[in-house]
């Protein structure tokens, strides 16, 4: 099945590339823009969903400055 | 004392340090593939880009069969230093509390940094006098080091930071202004600028990054003698 994983920054922790594109925002017009993270997005085939989350934890994310988000495809 | 030096594909400080190490003892490159660490008194985790810094800084290094050696290594108390993508590499292996994040400027800067030695009574630090600084430089785009407060009062409490930035000089965010930490059992240091580039005043800047080698040495031979 293919499963997409989110990893974002933990709330709390300055994400300098989520600052410098809210920031750009409002230069190009877009205004009322807040809250902006970035992070990334890993996309994978597995044959056991149950893999993913010990996946994330031992290599996909780093547990204590990331959060991430499973999402498996049906 | 013979130090071993790690190498990944991707490393590109590995021939500094060892050059370091060789004006102390000895010195072996160990490629990351291999598992035997050559009977190394102490290992040096390089600088540079290890594996691309594919997915974060150290994340895919940490697995190599070299490292794992090197976590067994300290595990039984051996002395292991990590510089720059090293410091992100024991960081990833859990070795060393807390991670490295993208500098706070998210530009990747390179410059002379003063720094303050917090805690020299350590194997890393002891050849450094009591408040002394010492001028290294830094080379990274990764160096803001980030802990949890809880965590960094322990860290702090149990003498596991080694050196801070001086005032004015933590350009890359890191939180207490924190440039070099150790585990709790005092065997594991990681730090964000450059010993092994500052040995010769020559080139280096200063030769000041000669005091954390030596430190090892001392170390070592102390605990031989």
């Amino acid at each position: 099945m293919r499963a997409r994983v989110l990893i974002r920054p933990k709330a709390g922790i300055l994400d300098p590339q989520g600052v410098a594109v809210e920031r750009a925002l409002p230069a190009l017009g877009f205004a009322g823009v807040s809250g902006v993270h970035i992070g990334r997005l890993v996309e994978l085939d597995v044959e056991d969903a149950s893999q993913l989350e010990p996946m994330c934890e031992k290599l996909l994310a780093n547990p204590l400055v990331e959060d991430y988000e499973i999402i498996v495809e049906r | 004392m013979k130090f071993g030096v790690l190498q990944f594909p991707g490393s590109c400080d590995e021939v500094d340090a060892f050059d370091a190490a060789r004006l102390l003892g000895d010195a072996e490159l160990i490629w990351h593939g291999e598992r035997d660490l050559r009977g190394a008194d102490a290992i040096i985790v390089p600088g540079g880009f290890s594996y691309g810094d594919y997915l974060r800084a150290g994340a895919i290094a940490r697995f190599s069969p070299a490292m794992e050696s090197v976590i067994a290594f300290a595990a039984e108390g051996g002395l292991v230093l990590g510089i720059c993508n090293g410091f992100q590499v024991l960081c990833e292996a859990h070795l060393l509390p807390g991670a490295l994040l993208p500098n706070a400027n998210l530009h990747f800067t390179f410059r002379q940094v003063e720094l303050e030695v917090v805690n020299r009574e350590t194997p890393f630090t002891g050849a450094c006098a009591a408040g002394e600084r010492l001028s290294l430089p830094a080379k990274h785009a990764w160096g803001r080091y980030h802990a949890e407060e809880a965590t960094l009062d322990e860290m702090e409490r149990r003498g596991q930071v080694l050196l801070r930035y001086a005032p004015g000089e933590n350009f890359n965010g890191s939180v207490r202004d924190i440039a070099g930490v150790c585990n709790e059992a005092g065997n594991v240091f990681g730090l964000m600028p450059h010993p092994e580039h500052a040995v010769e005043e020559l080139v280096g800047g200063s030769a000041d990054g000669l005091k954390i080698f030596d430190s090892m040495r001392l170390a070592i031979e102390g605990a031989h003698a």
